[in-house]
Parts: C-alpha cells; sequence; structure tokens
C-alpha cells in the first residue's frame, strides 16, 4: 500500500513531471514561440575583427530596403546614453561598439525589420569601415610590457591587468612549504568552454507607449536581478518593467548575464512603439555570450610523509575586452578558494589576476557555483598527481587526507565551514561499485599486453546555494531568494518563487515540498516562477542554488501557514491549539484521532468560518536567507580505456556516488547528475572555444565545437549517500552542477593514469585524441 | 516571386504562398504556428528541428519549404492521438527522457521513425539512430530508455482499459 506522502507526492518520491505534459505535445512555449501583434524582428550586425577600429558605419542601403523600420549604431545608443552598460563584475561593456571593437563577434549594428529574413538581408548592407589593431588573445602576453591595450576607453587602465586577487594565509602557507619534505606542482590550463544551452538567448521587448509599462519576455534564469538592474541602468521606473521569463531550454549559467541584444531590442521598442524580437543564432550564442572557465591554474602541494600540509595555487584569468564574471561582489574569482576540496589542509592560500584579451566576455558559472569547478579539478588533479610522486594508490591517498567525518562542521583553511560531509563513505562506495581492485589487476594484465587502461577517481566538495547575505550579494543585491503560497478555499493552492526553472523540473519537486509540509497533494499545488510582476523577489536559478534557498523557502512559508492552520483547526474543532496533533495533510485532536480537519477543510475556513480576530485567507511569503551554503559531494570514479594509435580515449565504465543531501525527487536528481556527468564528459573530451593569432573564434558553430552525442556519451552507474545538510529545512543541499564540476577530473585523471607509469602528469582538456597522441609520442607510448 | 505550395501537416492539408527561400522550419513555426519544432543551430548539427517527411526524419532546418510541396509531414503536434499522447510521449515522460524539452521534439520524431522500421532496436541502435540530435540536459540515458520504453508499450499494447 502506497504511503500517504507517496499519495500525495511529497518528499523523495519518484513523481512524474507536471511539466512533461506539455513539453511531449509540443506545448511548451519558449522565447521564440511567443508572437505579439505587429512585432518586429530584430537582427545584429557583429564584428569579423577581434580588434579593429571603427572608422565609420553606413547604414544608408540598409535603411534603403524595403521592410526595414531601423538600423540602430552604437552612436545612435549614444545619443541616449546607452552605448555602454555595466557588468555583473562593475566593469562596463560595449552595448554596440562606438569606438573599437575589442572581440570578434562583437555587437555593432543592428537592423528591426517586418521579417527575420529582411532584418538578415539589411544587416549584409551595413558597411563599416574596420582598421585593424595588433589582437592579444593570450592572457600571460597580455600583461607583458607592450601588449596592445584592449580597454584604452577606460580612464586610468594603462595595461590589460584586471585585479589582483588573495584569499587564505600567504605566511602560514610559505612555511608548511618550507617544512615541506615533498612539493608537488601541476600546472593546468582549464580551457574556455561554453555552456552552449539548446535554445539559444533571446527577447521580446514590448514597450507599451501609451501606458509606459516595458514588458520585456527574456531568456533570464534570473529575471528579478534583471529588472532591478534595467532599472538602475537606465532609470525608467522599476514598477514599470515586467520581465517574464518563458519555458527556457536550457540555461547552465549562459542566461544569468545580461546581453546587449537585449538592450538595444528594448531600445528599439521604446523608439518605435512596437514590440521587437531579437533571438540570436548560434553563432551569435557560441562567439558572444557568456563563455565559461579559461584559467590558468598552477597548484603545489606540501607534503610531509603523506599528508598534504599545505596548498598554494596562482591562477591568471582569462576575462576577454570586458570583465562580466556572474559573481558575488565579494569575490574576484567566484568561489574559486573552495580549492582546498574535500582534504584536512591546515595551510593554504591562493591568488589570482586577471587580464583582459581580444575575447568574448563572460565568465560565467557553466552548470557551476562560480569557479567551484576549476578549483575542484585542479585539487582533485592534484592530489593524483602527488600520489603517483608518493607512489601510494591515488584512493588511499585520498583516504589519508580526506575531512573526516567526526570534524564536520569543518572549517577550511580558506574560512569556509562545511555543514556536513561523510566523504571516506562516498569513496568506499564508488570503489566497491566500480570493482576498483579488480580493475587495477586488469590495468596491470593490460599492460602486460600492450593496453593501455586508466582508472580516474575524483572526490569533490561542492559550495552551493549562495547565500547568506553576509558574503553574497550581487551588484548590491543580497542572495536571498523568495516563497509565497496562496492555498485557495478548495484546497488547491499556488506557489510562486524568485527562482526559474530552465529544465530542473521546479513545478513538480517544489509542489513536492508543499505536499509534504502541509498535506496538500503536489499535483493540488501550481507553481509559478519567471514573471516579476507575479513573483515574490529573488536572485534566480544557477549555482544549484534553488533548492538550498527558494526551496527553504517553499518549506518555511509552508510551515507559517500550518501554524495559522493550525488556529483555524482549533476553532473549528472547538478545542484548543495545543490539543492538536498535526499528521500530514489533517490536524486531530490528541486523544481522539476521530476528531479532524483536513487541510482542505482548514482551507474552506479561512474565507468562510475563520475565528473572529484572526486575518481571513492561508497565504503568506517567506524571503529565506539562509544561514551558510550547502556542501554536497561525492565521488566520480571511471575506467577508460586509451587507443596507443590514435589517442582517442573511451570510458568503458563510469560510477557516479553522490551525496546530495536529503533527495526531494530521486528521479530528478539523478537525471541532473546523468547530464552533469555528460557535460562533464563533453569539456573533458571535445568541448573547446578557442582563438588563432588574429583572435577569430574556433569553435563558433556545432561543427567546430563539438558536445557529445548520445553515441560517445557513456553509459553511468549512479549510486548514493545521504548525509543531510544541518542547516536547510529539509535537509536538502542541491545538485544540479555536483557532476559537471566533479566529473571532468575523473575523466582526464583516468586518462592520465593510464600514462601514468611512463610519467605523463597532465594534458591539458580537452583530451582530444591529438593531444592524446602527443603525450603518448612523448613518452614512447604511441603506436 | 512567391510559390504555391501543398504541404499535408500532421494529417492536414495546407495551401500557402511562400518565398522559394523559406525554410521548412520556418514554414511549420511562423506560417502554420507550429512551434514545437525547434531551431537549435546555424549547420544542421543539433536535430532540434527535426521531422517526418513522408514518415522519414529530416531536419528542417535545411530543407526548403517549397520542397516539401506534395509531402507529408509530422511534426510533434502530431503524435498524440485523441488527446492519448503516442507511446513515445508516454516514454519520454515514465523515464525522466527530458528536462528543459528543447530537443524533445525532434527526439520523438527520429525515434518514431527508429521503431517503426525497427521495432525492438538494441541500446547502441538507439544510441547511433538519435546521435543527430543533441540533447544538453539528460546525458541520454534517460532517453534511450523512454525508447525502449515506447518499443515495449508498441509491442505489447497496454490492457484495455489503461
Ligand atoms: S536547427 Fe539544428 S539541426 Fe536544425
Ligand atoms: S532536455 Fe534540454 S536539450 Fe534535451
Amino acid at each position: 500500500m502506497a504511503t500517504k506522502l507517496e499519495e500525495l507526492g511529497g518528499v523523495g518520491v519518484r513523481l512524474h513531471r507536471r511539466e512533461d505534459d506539455r513539453f511531449v505535445r509540443g506545448k511548451g512555449q519558449y522565447l521564440d514561440d511567443i508572437k505579439l501583434p505587429g512585432m518586429l524582428h530584430m537582427e545584429i550586425l557583429r564584428s569579423p575583427y577581434a580588434h579593429a577600429r571603427i572608422r565609420s558605419v553606413d547604414t544608408s542601403r540598409a535603411k534603403a530596403l524595403p521592410g526595414v523600420v531601423a538600423v540602430l549604431t552604437g552612436q545612435d545608443l549614444a545619443a541616449h546614453n546607452l552605448a555602454w552598460m555595466p557588468t555583473l563584475s562593475g566593469d562596463t561593456q560595449a552595448v554596440l561598439a562606438t569606438d573599437k571593437v575589442r572581440f570578434q563577434g562583437q555587437e555593432v549594428a543592428a537592423v528591426v525589420a517586418e521579417s527575420p529574413y529582411v532584418a538578415k538581408d539589411a544587416v549584409q548592407l551595413i558597411e563599416v569601415d574596420y582598421e585593424p589593431l595588433p589582437v592579444v588573445v593570450d592572457p600571460r602576453k597580455a600583461l607583458e610590457p607592450g601588449a596592445p591595450l584592449v580597454r584604452d576607453d577606460k580612464p586610468g587602465q594603462t595595461t590589460n591587468h584586471i585585479y589582483h586577487w588573495e584569499a587564505g594565509d600567504r605566511e602560514a602557507t610559505e612555511r608548511a612549504f618550507r617544512e615541506a619534505d615533498r612539493v608537488v606542482t601541476l600546472e593546468t590550463h582549464y580551457p574556455r568552454c561554453h555552456p552552449a544551452p539548446l535554445e539559444c538567448c533571446g527577447c521580446i521587448a514590448d514597450v507599451n507607449p501609451a501606458t509606459g509599462k516595458a514588458t520585456v519576455y527574456m531568456t533570464t534564469q534570473a529575471p528579478h536581478a534583471v529588472r532591478t538592474v534595467f532599472a538602475l541602468v537606465t532609470g525608467y521606473p522599476e514598477h514599470q518593467i515586467r520581465i517574464v521569463s518563458p519555458d527556457i531550454g536550457g540555461g547552465f549559467g549562459n542566461k544569468v548575464p545580461v546581453y546587449p541584444g537585449y538592450v538595444v531590442a528594448t531600445a528599439a521598442s521604446l523608439l518605435l512603439g512596437r514590440p521587437v524580437k531579437w533571438v540570436e543564432d548560434r553563432t551569435g550564442n557560441l562567439t558572444s555570450t557568456g563563455y565559461a572557465r579559461d584559467f590558468h591554474m598552477k597548484g603545489e602541494l606540501a607534503l610531509k610523509g603523506d599528508r598534504i600540509v599545505g596548498l598554494r595555487v596562482r591562477v591568471l584569468g582569462d576575462h576577454g575586452a570586458f570583465y562580466a564574471d556572474a559573481q558575488p561582489t565579494k569575490f574576484k574569482i567566484g568561489l574559486f578558494h573552495i580549492v582546498s576540496g574535500s582534504y584536512d589542509i591546515p595551510a593554504a592560500f591562493c591568488e589570482a589576476d586577471g587580464a583582459y584579451t581580444n575575447k568574448a566576455p563572460g565568465g560565467v558559472a557553466y552548470r557551476c557555483s562560480f569557479r567551484v569547478t576549476e578549483a575542484s579539478f585542479l585539487i582533485e588533479r592534484l592530489v593524483q598527481t602527488a600520489a603517483y610522486e608518493l607512489g601510494v594508490d591515488p584512493a588511499e591517498f585520498r583516504r589519508r587526507n580526506f575531512i573526516r567525518r567526526d570534524q564536520f562542521p569543518y572549517r577550511s583553511a580558506f574560512g569556509w565551514v562545511y555543514d556536513s560531509g561523510d566523504y571516506h563513505r562516498a569513496l568506499d562506495l564508488a570503489l566497491e561499485k566500480l570493482g576498483y581492485a579488480r580493475w587495477r589487476r586488469e590495468q596491470e594484465e593490460a599492460r602486460r599486453q600492450g593496453r593501455l587502461l586508466g582508472i580516474g577517481i575524483a572526490s569533490f566538495t561542492e559550495i552551493v546555494g549562495a547565500g547568506p547575505s553576509h558574503t553574497f550579494d550581487i551588484l548590491g543585491l543580497k542572495m536571498f531568494d523568495s516563497a509565497e503560497l496562496r492555498v485557495h478555499p478548495t484546497g488547491k493552492a499556488v506557489l510562486k518563487l524568485g527562482t526559474r526553472t530552465q529544465g530542473q523540473g521546479h513545478e513538480t519537486t517544489y509542489a513536492q515540498i508543499v505536499a509534504t509540509e502541509l498535506g496538500i497533494p503536489a499535483r493540488d499545488v501550481e507553481v509559478q516562477e519567471g514573471d516579476t510582476d507575479h513573483t515574490p523577489y529573488g536572485l534566480g536559478t544557477y549555482a544549484s542554488r534553488s533548492t538550498p534557498t527558494s526551496g527553504a523557502a517553499a518549506a518555511v512559508v509552508a510551515r507559517r501557514l500550518r501554524e495559522k492552520a493550525r488556529k483555524i483547526a482549533a476553532h473549528l474543532l472547538e478545542v484548543s491549539e495545543d490539543d492538536l496533533e498535526w499528521e500530514t495533510g489533517r490536524f486531530y485532536v490528541r486523544g481522539s484521532p476521530d476528531r479532524f480537519k483536513t487541510i482542505q477543510d482548514v482551507a474552506l475556513a479561512a474565507y468562510t468560518n475563520f475565528p473572529q480576530g484572526l486575518e481571513p485567507g492561508l497565504e503568506d511569503v517567506c524571503y529565506y536567507d539562509p544561514p551558510n551554503l550547502t556542501f554536497p559531494f561525492g565521488t566520480y570514479a571511471v575506467v577508460v580505456e586509451v587507443d596507443r594509435g590514435t589517442g582517442q580515449w573511451r570510458p568503458l565504465q563510469v560510477v557516479a556516488v553522490d551525496d546530495c543531501g536529503v533527495r526531494i525527487n530521486p528521479m530528478i536528481v539523478e537525471g541532473q547528475i546523468m547530464g552533469g556527468l555528460c557535460e562533464g564528459y563533453g569539456i573533458a573530451a571535445m568541448q573547446l572555444i578557442t582563438f588563432d593569432e588574429q583572435g577569430n573564434c574556433i569553435g563558433s558553430n556545432f561543427l567546430d565545437y563539438l558536445l557529445p552525442t548520445a553515441w560517445e556519451t557513456p553509459r553511468f552507474e549512479l549510486y548514493e549517500t545521504v548525509t543531510p545538510s544541518p542547516h536547510h529545512p529539509l535537509g536538502a543541499k542541491g545538485v544540479g552542477e555536483s557532476a559537471t564540476v566533479g566529473s571532468p577530473a575523473a575523466y582526464v585523471n583516468a586518462v592520465i593514469d593510464a600514462l601514468a607509469h611512463a610519467g605523463v602528469r597532465n594534458i591539458d582538456m580537452p583530451l582530444t585524441p591529438d593531444r592524446v597522441r602527443a603525450a603518448l609520442e612523448s613518452v614512447g607510448l604511441a603506436e | 516571386m512567391e510559390h504555391r505550395i501543398t504541404v499535408t501537416v500532421n494529417g492536414v492539408p495546407y495551401t500557402a504562398e511562400v518565398e522559394p527561400r523559406l525554410l521548412l522550419v520556418h514554414f511549420l513555426r511562423e506560417t502554420l504556428n507550429l512551434t514545437g519544432t525547434h531551431i537549435g543551430c546555424d549547420t544542421t548539427s543539433c536535430g532540434a528541428c527535426a521531422v517526418l517527411l513522408d514518415g522519414l526524419p529530416i531536419k528542417s532546418c535545411t530543407f526548403l519549404a517549397v520542397q516539401a510541396d506534395g509531402h507529408s509531414v509530422t511534426t510533434v503536434e502530431g503524435l498524440a492521438r485523441d488527446g492519448h499522447l503516442h507511446p513515445i510521449q508516454q516514454g519520454f515522460k515514465e523515464e525522466h527522457g527530458l528536462q528543459c524539452g528543447f530537443c524533445t521534439p525532434g527526439m520523438m520524431l527520429v525515434a518514431k521513425a527508429l521503431l517503426e522500421e525497427n521495432p525492438d532496436p538494441t541500446e547502441e541502435q538507439i544510441r547511433w539512430a538519435i546521435s543527430g540530435n543533441l540533447c544538453r540536459c539528460t546525458g541520454y540515458q534517460n532517453i534511450v530508455k523512454a525508447i525502449q520504453w515506447a518499443a515495449r508499450r508498441l509491442r505489447e499494447p497496454a490492457p484495455a482499459g489503461r
């Protein structure tokens, strides 16, 4: 017999998704599916050069094309003080270029026309006279004296250096290194890659000339923050701005920033008094919108015996032409200083510098909580390197250095307080399920036969759920989130939140939280997000923050309603509140369980028969300011075979043990993990945005920027441990990104492990066949 | 110069005057307002736009509307019958074969063509069949399971009443 929670679709139930019904029928409403009466279409002209001065822009031929309504240039925007906009890291970014272009693909002009085809035709007719300038694409060269200056628009900016940033204790760390009996070093590049959600970015700006109301439908993960930013940047009154984020075809961090196209389309609608739709094409998406990573990293471990006693990290961040990282204000490289990972390291220090180059801006958290991905990758690669140098098995080396279960809550050398964890258990489970000992024997055997097998492990710790207001804000907006719950007279409910799903299944999981807390079946709870006129304020969905923030808010608001419901139930049953017991879905009189009122009875009474003096209705809102971050963790273990001839490698087995605390919907959690394991594989194996010396983007379309298909994507074996978060109301931690964060190191460690006996310690991602082949050749293993 | 074409979409014949350069995907989405067919790339790489032309999958972003003149096209909107989901649609729901849903219409149509040709495909055959369709969310494993679910259901229809 189904339990009460199963009947209700509560927390822990593998409930099928509510949102699927429209998506499988092709009835989702994504941005490009929306059509408004009188809508115009906008197309953007992009720069073919990575660095060039704009001598002139001639739009006359474009304007003359029938069907063209307007052509906008940077000068036109400058007249309205809109040619530049702020970035999420406090820098400025050109909306449409005025003085010069700084990366290939940069927005130069825009055409607004009656049809998208005409808009595309007209863009070809705009004539721009460029004077090409020397280009710098390598951040190391960008910091050399005499390098071409990217940001000559910024007063006082005489070099390409953006920031220097430090975290941890330099002195204690230097001491640890002096006293170490061995230092292990790894230098590696986490390459520039792009989240590439299947749906590109776009918007429809609809400024009503009669009312002045500006409604902007937008592919955004953070509609409320966008509204405020729009208001602050333009001076447009915030109550006159409505941002609607419709169904989103994947985001992965790519849909957090405000892009020039949004601003231009809104300006165009304001000027023309008609709705303007802009949908970028894939090349526009890959060449101009938020890339991720691009960190050159050097990590060092100080060892005493087989214990890690110190960690020192240097980072050089390549930020492209505008420093636009989407990250909390307080930090220059996000949460990178989680880089001590799962290990008990007494002293740690990290320093970073950022450089401008002639590349697209971005630095978005690609399925990642603000640079935790780069950090996790570095420490997991370093730990494996150290194990090789010591001649200790990499799994055993991890075990000896893990933070132990009894050390939680654990304060890291960088000051983070890890909420809970059991790293040994996750590792042991992963190794058992993989058959680690057996694979090690097979690896030996294969080597004797001249075949190369490798086993890679990554025991990651994430840091998600940003975040507590004392530390976390974006452009000053504190990173709380919200839930508003209203129970209707008939016991059905609507739950509105400040987050925005892009495929994570919020319409289902949030309803499950209400079902558990209030006993209203999940199917009776409608979840709404994404419309700033109709949902409470929140910072949006990214950095695995929805469950830790809005999920917590949903639980808290439901509990508040339960307390109000108790008053009404006491009134209905004519007993005192203290005489009532709650069991999911009903209050009953202690000692006589037959005398009860269901939550539905109470809901009706909240509108029809409430106690005098009590406010009618059954609704409330909660703004949840999390007391701490949450720290999901796990171990991924991968076996690969490397082809000595071609340099190709193939995963033979992928085992994932994830601990994200309490799972609200295990089916959805597993879906998130598998998606992340696939993206992690893509990043490790093939996804690369790179540039030639002239700054031409290689990886500007899906023929060059390779993404894993079903054919090469490995099969995944998933397991779990559950270590609840002690401070989250449900004990949940967030899971959307664990696998993208943790798995690249597992894949790379596996490939390196196949070559390690010959002395190979590093190959930079992506591990394309040519790079692996070169490594094989370098140690005489190539065939 | 506009061309007069007649295309049967989901069993209904439509006649329209179209520009010769109009892509089939735009004909479906803009002219017929069938927005379940999506666009994810410019290079025929992603399969978000996949539809069936006379029962076989094509990428409608690389096919002119005029080429479809006289042919029959099936889109995602044509999968359900009399309000009942097609087993492939059910399978995607049952096995959590979709997250953001953007790739789903193309995936399901390619799967439909596969199962019509091969009612009992192996996992390898399924993976090969959908390898022209990108999914950025699911990691494919549940898509494979969804298609297997549908294959079983199509081979052994559910007992009446379900
Ligand atoms: S839209 Fe990508 S293949 Fe057609
Ligand atoms: S479900 Fe999002 S692309 Fe497949």
